[in-house]
């Protein structure tokens, strides 16, 4: 099943073996990781304003989600590979269980309960959707023939469309993401690229009427956040007015006004980037962007280097879905987009998304670290 | 099976993506520089605007109210004074269901749905979050601790307190002094949103209106630091308000209760002033109302019963009621006749009981006129024609001035005019002239127009106060006055009206006689003599008069007895005291009070006794009672 099997050369087997042999860890993006994950801590510890109990519960959080991290990066891709088809039929199921016994919370049912534990589905699909197509391309010619694409695409639209009415927009933007970033990195021509960017600009107007009330409203308090400054455009005018406010060097750890005074919402889970804009200033999110890009960088590293089709279109998928993650979050809290519920990636508050991303993390390691032996 | 084997070309693969995550990457790279850029253009380019906004987010300018100036009477006597009333707010943040909590309010201290309603309309209007809004005004000490008690159970339900205009005299002052009410969507845009920016009220009528601006004060305001749900972090700095001024009038609050009581449950009016100065010492309207309701919105059904009352109680009769003057005229055109030479003092005429107009059918009654032809007042001269109000007398005087001549000299003495100073509700009456009939109802002045406005009838009309006026400025021997009631006001000057002395003293005197010419004294009585002239102590001047009352409307539909008795005219009576050296000048008007002299001259007299004779024997002259030999006539005019 292997797309090929590399001869090695002896000598390298005799090799006394490294730590990273031994612990199989990408250090370079551990570190990177672990640096974003501080700094996160520290504009966290702010935005709950130096509650220590939250902050303890986070520090708990990145524990776990590292040791998830670490774990990953020790099961080889190949047991990946095979078990890709297996994860994503289980996270079909599992959202098809959501759909139809899922427990309700803010208004939107997104959870599976059993006893006491509480699991999201759509956060599997999160890394299974790459696994599967990852999996899906990894013995066909690439580029994909046009069958292959519409195959994929169908693979794609499943879970989306699974995700999108519990409702649950800022995932289902993401797992779409993490899939079609598959089958651009898989090569599909630019005629199809082009055409579904050509779609969606000719459907863009007819989606206004697809769309709920709540999602038109999101879009309209975008354009103009006056319409309706105490509810739905609050938000927006207060994450705005936090990140100005903050100028160039911020107001100092601790001293945001819109922050400390209540009045930026979510400042501790999807706006706390205007958190650290207001108390940082523009140097605060320039070093947490440099940061992002530096760990996006060594991710597409980890994927050039990967020495199969599989470990490299996951590897390249996962990297690019966190960019995503960060695109879409910083984009929304400076009114760039429309508000969906996406988290600042390694910073906001909560373990769910902490855990998935490390999780992937893990993954990448996992290529990079094996890449060397693919029997 | 059937599927062809796919020999990938690894190579070319490998180049394929490549590519294409260099291409993500430097698409990547792009969006980062969208977003440091967006983050540059609000922090650094828009910095100034955020940074203010932020400002105004966390600084709240909150303004203090200043304290409404007090209204004292003459002598110090509060008229209008602030008192603390508690109110029931919201905060609609910190309720998760307010139907349950509107429903628990109501189970404790009530809660009408136009209240409800009310409260509705006040939360659509809210600024900001966590905003309280007023539901409930003016709650009671029961109420208080009702809500109180279970005020662990209500979340976001707040009590809070607040100054509020009080009138202590509840009825007694409201048509002087006015009130305050809350303002409403019409008033606040109208006013200066930053003077009123902590006040809930403002004055809406009489001097409460017209001294607004003095009473309001300057607001004052505090920078405070606040969080999101509005709670005071810490103040930054503070600028005092300035209270209002205190107001004293020239009113006497204890001539006014002395008013009040004489006019007793009849509907009607008193207007006294000082003559000297003009100031109005009381001002009486009745029926009266309470205004401390209306202070903090008076509920719908209060207000309609006072609204749609027959006796409409929130009508200023004293200045908005507009009356015939009738036969207290007849001074004011005995004086033009005298002043323009068309008669003399000495003149006499033969009075048969009724006049006619060259070439007319019409006989214009005199008040003492029979059937049979032996009435009528025989010879009279001006003193008596004025004494006793002969009818005839002044027919043929005023047709010999005619209206032009008439007009001009009434209109010196205020006559269908507003002379008052301060008292914005006060009306003009009707003074007629040819051209207001020309232009107002499209006809020559007729001779028998005149003849009527010689008696005070036809189409003029006054108010008290104008009436008042008019006396005073008589009494004054012509010296202008303009009727008042702030104590200091700064009154416009007004040329004098030139009254010769010979002139005037042929008038006062008649005037004297209208109250002092007894029988036993000179032969014949004046009109008022026998009512109120007899045990007076001091010299006064007054004349009598009943008016007409020409507005009922068609079609209302009142019980007979109803209608008889607000068919009945009105009563007048004017005066003014001393006679030679005077003080007070009144006017008394008694709505379907019937004789000038029998209704109105007593309640005249316990007004001019309070003045002239002061406090302590006013319990004396309540026990006086009608002679028992007083003249039959229930229309002695």
């Amino acid at each position: 099943m292997t797309d090929y099997v590399r001869q090695l050369p002896p000598h390298q087997f005799v090799q006394r073996k490294r730590v990273s042999e031994w612990v199989r860890v990408d250090l370079l993006s551990l570190f990177l990781i672990s640096l974003i994950a501080t700094y996160g801590l520290v504009i966290l510890m702010s935005a709950v304003d130096q509650n220590m109990a939250r902050v303890q519960a986070q520090v708990i959080r990145i524990i776990v989600a590292f040791s998830v991290m670490v774990v990953m990066a020790q099961i080889p891709p190949r047991l990946l590979l095979r078990l890709a088809p297996a994860l994503y039929l289980l996270g079909l199921l599992l959202l098809f269980l959501v759909f139809l016994v899922g427990t309700e919370s803010k208004g939107a049912t997104r959870w599976l309960r059993i006893g006491p534990i509480g699991f999201q589905p759509s956060e599997l699909m999160k890394l299974a959707l790459p696994m599967v197509l990852a999996w899906y391309f990894h013995d066909r010619r690439l580029p994909p023939r046009p069958r292959h694409v519409g195959i994929a695409t169908l693979i794609i639209a499943v879970p989306v469309l699974l995700i999108y009415p519990q409702p649950d927009l800022g995932t289902s933007i993401l797992v779409a993401a993490s899939g079609l970033l598959v089958l651009f990195l898989a090569g599909i021509s630019w005629r199809y690229i082009f055409s579904l960017i050509g779609l969606f600009l000719v459907s863009a107007p007819g989606l206004w009427f697809v769309m709920t009330d709540y999602q038109r409203g999101r879009i309209l308090t975008l354009i103009d956040p006056e319409r309706d400054p105490l509810g739905s455009g609050w938000n927006i005018i207060q994450s705005m007015t936090a990140i100005g406010s903050g100028g160039l060097f911020g107001k100092g750890l601790f001293n945001g006004t819109q922050s400390q005074l209540d009045f930026l919402p979510e400042s501790r889970t999807d706006f706390i980037i205007a958190v650290l804009a207001e108390e940082l200033g523009l140097i605060g999110v320039l070093a947490l962007l440099s940061l992002y890009i530096c760990l996006i960088g060594r991710g597409v590293v980890i994927a050039v280097q990967a020495q199969d089709t599989f470990g490299r279109l996951l590897a390249a998928s996962i990297t690019f879905t966190f960019f995503v993650y960060v695109f879409v979050n910083i984009g929304m809290v400076s009114a760039l987009l429309p508000v969906v519920g996406v988290p600042l990636p390694l910073v906001s508050y909560g373990g769910t998304s902490m855990l998935t991303l490390c999780a992937g993390f893990g993954i990448l390691m996992s290529v990079h670290t094996h890449r060397r032996i693919t029997l | 099976m059937s599927e062809p084997i796919v020999l990938k070309d690894h190579h070319d693969e490998s180049r394929v993506f490549i590519d294409r995550v260099f291409m993500a990457f430097a698409c990547a790279m792009l969006l980062t520089l969208l977003l440091a850029g967006r983050m540059l253009y609000l922090q650094v380019i828009q910095h100034d605007r955020y940074a203010t906004l932020s400002e105004s987010n966390r600084i709240q300018v909150q303004s203090i109210p200043p304290v409404r100036g007090l209204i004292f009477d003459r002598h110090g006597e509060l008229l209008a004074d602030n008192a603390p009333s508690f109110s029931l707010n919201l905060v609609t943040e910190q309720i998760s269901s307010l139907d349950e909590t509107l429903g628990r309010v109501e189970k404790r201290i009530g809660l009408t749905t136009e209240q409800r309603s009310r409260f509705e309309r006040r939360l659509r209007r809210k600024q900001r979050p966590f905003e309280s809004v007023p539901l409930l005004h003016r709650l009671s000490q029961e109420d208080i601790a009702r809500i109180s008690v279970d005020q662990y159970a209500m979340p976001g339900v707040h009590i809070e307190a607040s100054l509020v205009r009080h009138y202590p005299l509840s009825d007694l002052v409201t048509h002087a002094v006015g009130s305050v009410r809350r303002i409403n969507e019409d008033d606040a845009r109208d006013l200066d949103k930053v003077a009123y920016s902590g006040t809930d009220h403002v004055g809406k009528t009489g001097i409460e209106r017209f001294y607004e601006s003095r009473l309001l004060g300057r607001v004052g305001y505090q920078r405070v630091e606040t969080d999101a749900r509005g709670r005071i972090m810490q103040v930054l700095s503070r600028t005092d308000p300035v209270p209002g001024e205190n107001l004293e009038l020239t009113l006497d609050a204890g001539l006014q209760r002395v008013a009040s009581e004489a006019l007793g449950e009849q509907r009607g009016a008193i207007v006294a002033l000082d003559t000297r100065t003009g100031g109005i010492l009381a001002m009486v309207s009745k029926p009266g109302y309470d205004p401390n309701p209306f202070v903090t919105g008076i509920d719908h059904a209060s207000y309609a019963l006072l609204r749609d009352s027959i006796d409409v109680p929130l009508f200023n009769r004293a200045v908005q009621g507009q009356y015939e003057p009738g036969s207290t005229l007849k001074p004011f055109i005995g004086l033009a006749g005298l002043m323009m030479g068309v008669t003399t003092a000495e003149h006499v005429i033969d009075d048969p009981g009724s006049f006619q107009l060259p070439d007319s059918e019409r006989l214009y009654r005199d008040w003492n006129w029979t059937r049979e032809g032996e009435g009528g007042h025989g010879k009279v001269d001006m003193n008596r024609a004025i004494y006793r109000s002969c009818n005839v007398y002044f027919y043929g005087l005023a047709v010999e001035l005619g209206i032009d001549r008439i007009h001009t000299h009434l209109d010196r003495f205020g006559f269908g005019r507003n002379l008052a100073h301060d008292l914005p509700e006060a009306g003009s009456g009707l003074l007629p002239s040819k051209e207001w009939k020309r232009s107002v109802r499209n006809l020559p002045w007729y001779p028998g127009d005149s003849v009527n406005i010689g008696i005070g009838q036809g189409d003029v009309l006054v108010t008290p106060l104008q009436l008042a006026t008019a006396v005073a400025i008589l009494a004054n021997r012509g010296r202008m006055i303009i009727p008042h009631l702030l104590k200091d006001a700064e009154l416009p000057l007004r040329p004098n009206v030139g009254i010769p002395d010979d002139a005037w003293r042929v008038i006062s005197d008649a005037m004297q006689d209208v109250i002092h010419r007894g029988r036993r004294g000179l032969g014949e009585n004046g009109t008022a003599w026998a009512y109120i002239g007899m045990d007076i102590p001091y010299r006064a001047a007054g004349k009598s008069g009943t008016a007409q009352v020409v507005g009922i409307a068609q079609g209302e539909e009142y019980d007979h007895a109803e209608l008889d008795e607000r068919l009945r005219k009105h009563a007048w009576f004017v005066a003014y005291a001393p006679a030679e050296e005077p003080q007070i000048a009144v006017a008394v008007l008694v709505e379907n009070g019937g004789g000038g002299s029998e209704v109105a001259a007593p309640v005249a007299r316990k007004v001019l006794d309070y003045q002239m004779i002061g406090n302590s024997t006013i319990a004396r002259r309540s026990e006086y009672r009608e002679p028992t030999f007083a003249l039959a006539g229930a229309h002695r005019d």
